[in-house]
């Protein structure tokens, strides 16, 4: 007798999705829609959905949800929350979002401590508007705003919001991890789950850095897209918890 | 209650905002209105509401967003420039047909600016400010009484179309102390927000947006807005006629002044010159009628604002030709005096005789 | 068999990450496109050795694997 070990998450509409062969918001999506349905918690989550490739999922995962401006999710997520703190908020935002327009609503928001979860997909590219530079775009790479490489002079150093935002008092869990391979969303999986269980038990605020390939923008297929992440994004973006709950430190 | 205060407006529109049901604030500190801020700082949590000083204004219009959105009855505030950052946020606001109430306290302007009040944000109250299709009903207070009472009705006028309401005040309103009495509203009969984000339980899940990528979708949702606008056109404008029986000449103004040219009004009937004044209250809706059907009985209608001309616009379309249109103005946080508008209404008078 | 898998060929977009991911090199891309011109996933599996893993299924940003495993007695 089979048994099922694997199939679409319950919080997840059963559609085609819009992105990219090989993207990691596909696989950031199902975990999200795993944790929710594990934590059984889908009749209250409230999502906020930003502007960028993940526009869209608002049409991809089943629960109560609001589409953003650019980079100003973690204010809408705050003004939601404070108005009905039982509820469990997320908000899913990519680089641009999150490191770009929109650092003062996340640095602000994490230095409040406000009671919410951030899920921070970092492909170190703005994939809809065509592949220009991002604020997490490694020195050296190629994109179309930057089309001789990041340099330190002309462009600056790529930013690292998880160690970041580690420094600010009022969070209570921050940690970044990697889709590229099946290990690395086992332990991705785990980080979204303990974020996740942080708002719920009401400690305070939680984000995940997703190091995701962007095969289209990186202009390589899938498989050279997941190798680039191991080879080149996890030396400028570490991966590991960069604050944890009080409870849990020694 | 019948209870009166002592207070300035911004303390008045605040508490007065708390008497409407309000439990949520997000704003940031600008001159002239911090004491909104300030109020509602330590009111709300008295009446169990919620006050984030937000770490802009751009920040605390989308927190206005997450909370209207989450169906509840939410409350900004800011002055000119912060007015300015708000836009993006109040386009996303009447598009998603969320409602919520923004006030403007007017400084000074353009650029930084200056603290003192001014009228110089018209334009942007009522011709869109924001990109796109969209207007907000906007009330425009002349006293801190009317102030309260505008900021009350803004709630339920909000919440009844499903659209932000600004309350247009300056910095003097803002900061000058009169007595308010808080009247007790009767409840009137609200749409249920069953559109509000409250968690997808035994109902299908609620979507926030304003993103219509087909054209013909877009193009039927702001058809949709339109209509609004319309049944606010024909609802909710609000004006006073003031002596404007047996006037020979029209001031029209609003706001502070509007009350500046009452005393101007009593000073040229002493000198036997009948003088009247249209007010309106809704700066949007704007009055045209009132406008088209005094411009039958006057020849001369002298527009006063602290701006180089802005709601002027508006009267002229109402007058359409059938009267002349006089402007004296005062800008920079330059407030015009009583007598500088008898002056001019003297002129008028006298290049009328010649 | 002990596990196998069942590929949503509409789904898949050809990715072939899960072609990587499979321990065992159970998945090939195919010759036939799918409705969206895609060359879908397919599992080939003649010797039935597949263990049900689910390395495929978690590696697949389209959702377009169902894992089924044998239920130990």
């Amino acid at each position: 007798m089979m048994k099922v070990v694997f199939e679409r998450p319950k919080s997840m509409f059963p559609v085609p999705t819009h992105y990219c062969p090989g993207c990691g918001h596909g696989i950031v999506h199902r975990l999200l829609a795993e944790v929710i349905d594990e934590f059984g918690i889908r009749e209250r989550v409230v999502g906020v959905a930003p502007v960028g490739c993940s526009v869209f999922l608002y049409n991809y995962i089943n629960c109560d949800m609001y589409e953003a401006a650019h980079g100003r999710a973690p204010a809408i997520a705050t003004g939601c929350k404070r108005v009905h703190p039982d509820l469990i908020l997320f908000t899913y935002q990519g680089d641009g979002d999150l490191a770009s327009i929109g650092t003062a609503e996340i640095i602000h928001a994490a230095n409040r401590g406000e009671n919410i979860t951030v899920l921070f997909l970092n492909n170190a590219i703005y994939g809809m508007t065509g592949g220009q530079m991002a604020p997490t775009t490694i020195l050296g790479q190629r994109t179309t705003t930057c089309p001789l490489g990041r340099s330190p002079k002309r462009e600056g150093y790529p930013i690292r919001i998880a160690e970041m935002l580690a420094t600010l008092e009022g969070v209570t869990y921050i940690a970044r991890v990697a889709v590229h391979n099946p290990r690395a969303i086992i332990a991705a999986k785990k980080a979204l789950k303990k974020a996740f269980e942080v708002q719920i038990n009401g400690l305070g605020f939680s984000l995940v850095e997703f190091l995701s390939p962007c095969p289209t923008g990186w202009g390589m297929p899938p498989a050279e897209a997941t190798k680039w992440v191991e080879a080149k994004m996890i030396q400028t973006f570490p991966l590991g918890e960069f604050k944890v709950p009080k409870s849990e430190k020694g | 209650m019948g209870e009166k205060v002592l207070i300035t407006g911004n303390e008045a529109i605040g508490e007065a905002a708390v008497r409407a049901g309000c439990r949520f604030f997000f704003g940031y500190p600008i001159t002239p209105q911090n004491k909104i801020p300030e109020y509602l700082s330590y009111r709300l949590p008295q009446v169990g509401g919620c006050f984030v000083q937000a770490e802009s204004e751009i920040a605390a219009i989308y927190m206005v967003f997450g909370a209207a959105g989450a169906g509840a009855r939410v409350l900004t505030s800011s002055s000119s420039p912060g007015i300015s950052l708000k836009q993006e946020g109040i386009s996303y606001i009447s598009a998603a047909e969320l409602p919520c109430v923004i006030v403007n306290v007017m400084r000074g302007g353009p650029g930084l600016g200056g603290i003192l009040p001014s009228q110089s944000d018209y334009f942007q109250a009522t011709k869109g400010g924001g990109h796109g299709d969209y207007h907000l009903l906007v009330l425009a207070p002349s006293t801190v009484q009317e102030a309260a009472n505008l900021v009350m009705d803004a709630f339920d006028l909000a919440d009844k179309y499903c659209n932000p309401v600004m309350v247009l005040a300056d910095g003097y309103i803002g900061q000058m102390m009169e007595p308010v009495e808080f009247k007790e509203k009767p409840p009137i009969e609200l749409p249920t927000k069953d559109w509000a984000v409250t968690g997808a339980k035994n109902r299908p899940r609620n979507l926030i947006k304003s993103l219509y990528l087909d054209p013909e979708e877009l193009e039927q949702h702001n058809l949709k807005l339109h209509r609004k606008y319309v049944e606010m056109a024909k609802n909710e404008v609000r004006v006073e006629a003031y002596l404007t029986d047996d006037a020979e000449i029209l001031i029209a103004a609003y706001g502070t002044v509007a009350r500046i040219a009452k005393t101007a009004i009593k000073i040229l009937r002493e000198k036997g010159i009948k003088v009247g004044m249209v007010r309106p209250i809704t700066v949007f809706p704007f009055p045209y009628e009132a406008f088209a059907k005094i411009s039958e009985e006057v020849d001369d209608i002298l527009v006063v604002e602290m701006s180089l001309g802005q709601m002027i616009e508006d009267v002229k379309l109402g007058v359409c030709g059938r009267a002349k249109v006089h402007f004296y103005g005062r800008v920079g946080g330059m407030v015009p005096t009583y007598d500088e508008i008898v002056r001019e209404i003297e002129k008028i008078k006298r290049s009328r005789v010649l | 068999m002990v596990g196998k898998i069942v590929i949503d060929k509409e789904l898949c977009k050809g990715c072939a990450l899960c072609v990587s991911a499979c321990p065992q090199k159970l998945i090939v891309v195919a010759e036939e496109i799918n409705s969206k011109g895609y060359h879908p996933a397919e599992f080939v599996d003649s010797d039935g050795v597949c263990t049900g893993c689910t390395l495929c299924a978690l590696t697949c940003p389209e959702v377009a694997i169902e894992v089924f495993r044998e239920e130990k007695p």
